[in-house]
């Protein structure tokens, strides 16, 4: 347990300094308990806040997304859970009255400051919706499209980028024939994998996952299951889920929220074994949410 | 053992009551619509010939055709719609995406509702205020502003409707991708919208292909045609008006024929519109 504890932490660590950007400073490492054997904090949220108008949703949430993990959030609706993952992209931004306080910081940087550009933040941290979204244009389309925001492609290399996103989301073999078809046409978990694909597609860091299955049939709910399990080997991923099986089956980690409050953060063999909360033990068992 | 229940008779035959009320209401409706077309048809279809397509408006007394009249049309109309589509589909797309429950938006909301409901004589009166007394004449291109008066309510409700229409999951997403918000309008949610703008952009023409009282105080009309903006301008709606008033009945025969062009010319865009309307909705 240990041995592979500190494997995955020079795993990490070696990816952290391979990658261009600065490292945070030692000093605003966020003081956890074993802090030292962790892995690399993607993202930190720290005392964060979220007001719609006057409501206060969110009340002073802390916890990491470590790099290249699955973080599940659970707990029952209402808690506060999306909120939380709406606020990792800005996606808050978009309708006025909502606002967040606090910080939460990608790499170090925190991206609730005004001066961070919210689309650029958007093609690092990509979001997948409770409800398939894929857009009214061709399936290969709706994966060029996000691309060519960000990138100039040549054809082939878009053809390229277009298959292997579509691989990626174990969508490819079954549109391959059919890239001209409209994204719309394709059955429910084929259009989900279709937004993975699409999210994949621009080459985000952060994967934001907002209950992607429950729209979904069990045989394609499995296949996202095992498609989450391959993106972390690249991506530091988020899932939102009322599935309390999905959690344990996806996850490195898991937060348990209830009324807008984390009540435990842990590794989710701890968290669904032996939690330190009552209130996580009552959910996790059933006995409310 | 339906009929065992004695108070679900009853509700039965209340309900057939109504449902037979409500289809006489419906058949009382359509009957104008058939009778209309039937007297449209059985008095216009006699004088439908090539010269009507080809020859000017006559004198009474000799032949001719409504060639001006059709072209004034065509070219008010198309020039109402280039004006007044654009002005239409801004205004609706800021309704829709920008200001949803600003002020700004409830002022606009408000009074474009009075401007889809006004009386289309008292916005041709506006115009002979102030463009063809300041000109001096009348003029097709006041005609032309006077119609896309006309046009711009309707392409301002129909944008901001189907644009209330596109889910906001849909804009979620494509924001999600990091598109700022102005392509996530133009590319996502007018492509979603699309159908139902354009539906609404056609039902706006065949509204103001038929408007006569606009076109009388603007354009008023023109014996001999031409396609010169500047001056006064033929139109069917007019010409039927004039024709149809008048003692001669080669004229009347004219107006007959002229109504049934206008007629059929409208009932075509309103089928393409449900067409196009219900291939999008597949």
């Amino acid at each position: 347990m240990n041995g592979s504890r500190s494997m995955n932490m020079t795993v990490a660590q070696s990816a952290a300094v391979s990658s261009a950007r600065p490292m945070q400073p030692a000093g605003a490492q966020r003081e956890m308990p074993n802090a030292q054997e962790a892995a690399h904090e993607k993202i930190s949220v720290r005392n964060l806040k979220f007001y719609y108008g006057d409501t206060l949703a969110l009340k002073g949430i802390s916890l990491p997304l470590y790099e290249r993990k699955v973080t599940a959030f659970i707990g029952p609706s209402g808690c506060g859970k999306s909120t939380l993952l709406r606020i990792l992209n800005r996606m808050y931004d978009l309708y006025p009255g909502q606002r967040a306080d606090g910080e939460v910081l990608l790499d170090g940087e925190n991206i609730l400051s005004p001066k961070q550009d919210r689309n650029l933040l958007r093609s690092r941290v990509g979001m997948v919706f409770q409800k398939p979204t894929p857009f009214p244009m061709t399936i290969y389309d709706n994966i060029a499209f996000g691309v060519r925001l960000y990138e100039k492609l040549s054809k082939a290399e878009m053809d390229e980028r277009v298959e292997s996103s579509l691989r990626r989301a174990a969508l490819w073999n079954e549109v391959k024939d059919k890239l001209g078809a409209s994204g719309q046409s394709l059955s429910g978990g084929q259009q989900q994998r279709l937004c993975i694909a699409r999210t994949v597609a621009i080459k985000p860091e952060v994967i934001l996952l907002d209950e992607p299955c429950s729209a979904l049939d069990p045989i394609s709910t499995a296949k996202i299951e095992e498609l989450i399990d391959e993106l972390k080997a690249e991506y530091t991923i988020a899932i939102v889920t009322h599935n309390m099986q999905q959690a344990a089956r996806c996850s490195e980690y898991t937060a348990f929220m209830y009324l807008g409050e984390l009540v435990e953060f842990d590794e989710t063999s701890r968290i669904f074994t032996t939690p330190s909360d009552q209130r996580t033990q009552d959910y996790i068992t059933g006995r409310f949410g | 053992m339906s009929n065992a229940n004695p108070f679900y008779g009853r509700r039965k035959s209340r309900s057939n009551l109504m449902m037979g009320l409500c289809m006489a209401a419906s058949l009382f409706g359509l009957a104008w619509l058939v009778m209309i077309l039937a007297a449209l048809f059985w008095n216009g279809l006699s004088g439908l010939s090539l010269d009507v397509f080809t020859q000017n408006t006559p004198p009474p007394g000799s032949a001719g055709g409504l060639l001006n009249a059709i072209v004034g049309s065509l070219i008010m109309t198309a020039l109402g719609v280039v004006i007044g589509t654009p002005i239409g589909i801004l205004a609706g797309t800021y309704m829709a995406e920008y200001g949803a429950h600003g002020k700004l938006s409830l002022v606009v909301r408000f009074i474009n509702d009075i401007l889809l409901s006004a009386p289309s004589i008292v916005i041709g009166l506006f115009v002979y205020e102030v463009m063809v007394i300041r000109m001096g004449h009348f003029s097709g291109f006041a005609g032309a502003v006077a119609l896309s008066i006309i046009v711009i309510p309707v392409v301002v409700r129909t944008t901001e409707d189907m644009l209330n229409l596109v889910p906001n999951q849909l804009r979620e997403a494509a924001s999600a991708l990091g598109m700022p918000r102005h392509l996530v309008i133009r590319r996502i949610a007018y492509r979603a919208a699309r159908a139902g703008m354009v539906t609404g952009v056609l039902l706006a023409i065949a509204r103001v292909s038929g408007e006569t009282a606009p076109l009388l105080f603007t354009a008023l009309n023109n014996q001999f045609g031409g396609a010169n903006l500047n001056g006064p301008m033929a139109s069917l709606p007019v010409v039927i008006f004039q024709f149809a008033l008048s003692p001669y009945k080669d004229w009347q025969q004219l107006a007959w024929t002229g109504a049934l062009i206008i007629t059929l010319s409208v009932l075509t865009l309103s089928i393409l519109a449900r067409v196009i309307a219900s291939r999008s909705r597949q």
